[in-house]
């Protein structure tokens, strides 16, 4: 029940801000519309929709990013976490309800990708449902990175060093380009971070891949996973407790 | 009496408290504190002094370094858990979710103290009207004025119906007319609940607290209610006259008495510890001296305030 009530509040916070809606929902449904029809220009493959829509929806994931770490600090700084580690809540409480209330909204993000791929002529198929296998931990990854960011940073280096994160997710994940081609040190720290494995798996799952197929870059992901998570927890306890 | 017995009467015990910040800073320096239950007892000092520090060691929000405290007989090391069931606190910052309502702050709060959603509400709405914000309890938090914000921080720290409250800076940065609101609405928690509040303006204290603990560099350097605190450490009372034919007999037999007697801007200022006014009056009209305007001044905690942390008030300008 105190689990609950702490995470409807902050989702709440999330879906009351109007930034929030606009950058983490509306913008990936205008880069849709604006690179399918790049991709009527010039045929490139990567633009065409079926493997345009994962793509933007892990870029748009970088918003999760910015919106877990700039509650958290938030809370930090304006004494509202002071008052919450008053209270009799447990450990556990704190992190389910600063990772829950994400997740509904990154199935949104997933959907207003989605809705707008169908809508520009990409094929529904059970692939669309499988994909949520892998962008689902891509999105807490994303979460989890927010929560260190939110723990160690003040409001200021939240929004520099969220940037910094979004663009390097927006480079290296062959989300507008692609890895191979560019190769070098690009593709080397590619795939070196989980996004670029992510990209390619959920466009390939979309295209009729089995999730088999891809398992060894759901592994890469599931284990990003786990660290960001575990990073997110102990940055939230080591700073709480100082 | 025995110590169970004491620890029935008390609310908050500090056995010395001390909270050491890396090598070379201590915030919180071995604190001896007994608080009644139902006191309003106020921490006073200069920023810095430790204040703060002192009430997280109390939430359990930092584990001290040296000694412990109990609240209301549970140990803030040995019994966290069950502290944080019974005390509340409204931290120096306003410290409110700012999207969500005012009515929505205070269920929130009222639900993670473990209250039905139907409670929570119930409390809700009493203390809505108590502070005076029943105009705004639709209104998000980002929306309200500073004082309304204190309001509703304090109604959240309520909600629980908790034994010790904690007010760490209750009316900082608040404007005349909301500080003496807010002073009010503690005054009308006197008896209802024990109540420790940090600041560190003296009028706060002197205006709100049955006893003050002035604390310095994380030391406690004085202990008492506002008038033994004032006489203990030797605050003056003053007496200004604006008289006419004031002859230097006259003077000199009030001298005789109170020896801090002089003349400035062409008024007669009389200062002791102690002045009896009547005597005063009736020996100056005795002399034949005419009255045509006097005042009198109690000592203020100001003086004894600036004379204990004179050091740090100097700090704090600089």
């Amino acid at each position: 029940m105190r689990l609950f009530s702490l995470a409807g509040r902050n989702m709440k916070e999330i879906y009351r801000d109007p930034i929030s809606l606009i950058l983490g929902i509306g913008m990936p449904v205008l880069l849709i519309l604006l690179f399918t029809s790049i991709g009527k220009g010039a045929p490139v493959d990567i633009f065409m929709v079926d493997m345009l829509v994962p793509a933007v929806a892990i870029f748009s994931f970088g918003f999760l990013i910015m919106f877990s770490a700039t509650l958290l600090v938030k809370d930090r700084q304006s004494a509202f976490l002071t008052r919450l580690l008053a209270a009799p809540l447990t450990s556990s409480d704190f992190i389910l309800a600063y990772i829950l209330p994400f997740i509904p909204f990154a199935l949104l993000q997933i959907a207003a990708s989605m809705v707008a791929g169908v809508a520009l002529g990409m094929s529904f198929t059970s692939g669309t449902f499988y994909s949520l296998a892998i962008l689902i931990p891509v999105a807490v990854i994303c979460i989890g990175i927010g929560m260190v960011l939110g723990s160690l940073f003040t409001e200021n280096q939240v929004a520099a060093a969220g940037s910094i994160i979004i663009v390097v997710i927006s480079l290296f994940s062959g989300a507008w380009m692609d890895l191979e081609m560019v190769g070098g040190i690009f593709e080397k720290i590619g795939y070196i971070l989980p996004f670029a494995h992510a990209v390619d798996a959920s466009r390939a799952v979309i295209n009729g891949a089995q999730l088999s197929a891809v398992s060894d870059k759901l592994y890469w992901i599931v284990s990003y996973l786990v660290v960001f998570i575990c990073a997110g927890i102990l940055s939230f306890w080591w700073k709480t407790k100082r | 009496m025995s110590g169970m017995d004491i620890d029935k009467k008390l609310a908050v015990r500090t056995e010395g408290l001390t909270k050491q910040f890396g090598k070379n800073r201590l915030a919180v320096d071995n604190l001896d504190l007994d608080i009644k239950k139902g006191e309003i007892f106020s921490l006073l000092g200069p920023n810095g002094a430790g204040k703060t520090t002192t009430i997280k060691m109390l939430c359990c929000l930092l584990k001290p370094t040296g000694g412990t405290a109990r609240i209301m007989g549970l140990d803030i090391l040995k019994n966290p858990a069950k502290i944080k069931q019974i005390i509340n606190v409204s931290p120096q910052e306003t410290a409110v979710a700012p999207h969500l309502s005012v009515l929505e702050n205070l269920v929130l709060v009222g639900q993670i103290y473990g209250l039905s959603g139907r409670e929570a509400k119930r409390r809700a709405y009493r203390l809505i009207e108590l502070m005076s914000l029943n105009e705004r309890l639709r209104d998000p938090a980002n929306k309200l004025s500073g004082g309304l914000l204190r309001r509703l921080s304090i109604a959240m720290a309520l909600i629980s119906d908790p034994k010790v409250l904690f007010l760490d800076e209750p009316t900082l940065g608040l404007d005349p007319k909301s500080r003496k609101t807010l002073w009010s609405l503690i005054r009308y928690l006197r008896g209802k609940k024990t109540v420790l509040l940090t600041t560190h303006y003296l009028e706060e204290a002197d205006a709100l607290a049955d006893r003050i603990a002035i604390i310095d560099q994380g030391r406690l350097v004085a202990l008492g209610t506002s008038e033994e605190l004032k006489r203990q450490l030797g605050g003056m009372q003053v007496m200004t006259v604006k008289a006419d034919s004031l002859s230097p007999a006259a003077m000199k037999n009030l001298k005789k008495i109170y020896p801090q007697t002089a003349i400035a801007d062409s008024h007669l200022i009389i200062k002791a510890e102690k002045l009896d006014f009547n005597k005063v009056v009736d020996l100056l009209r005795g002399e034949g001296v005419k009255i045509n305007w006097l005042s009198m001044k109690e000592p203020t905690l100001d003086e004894i305030y600036l004379k204990i942390t004179g050091r740090s008030r100097d700090n704090e300008i600089i």
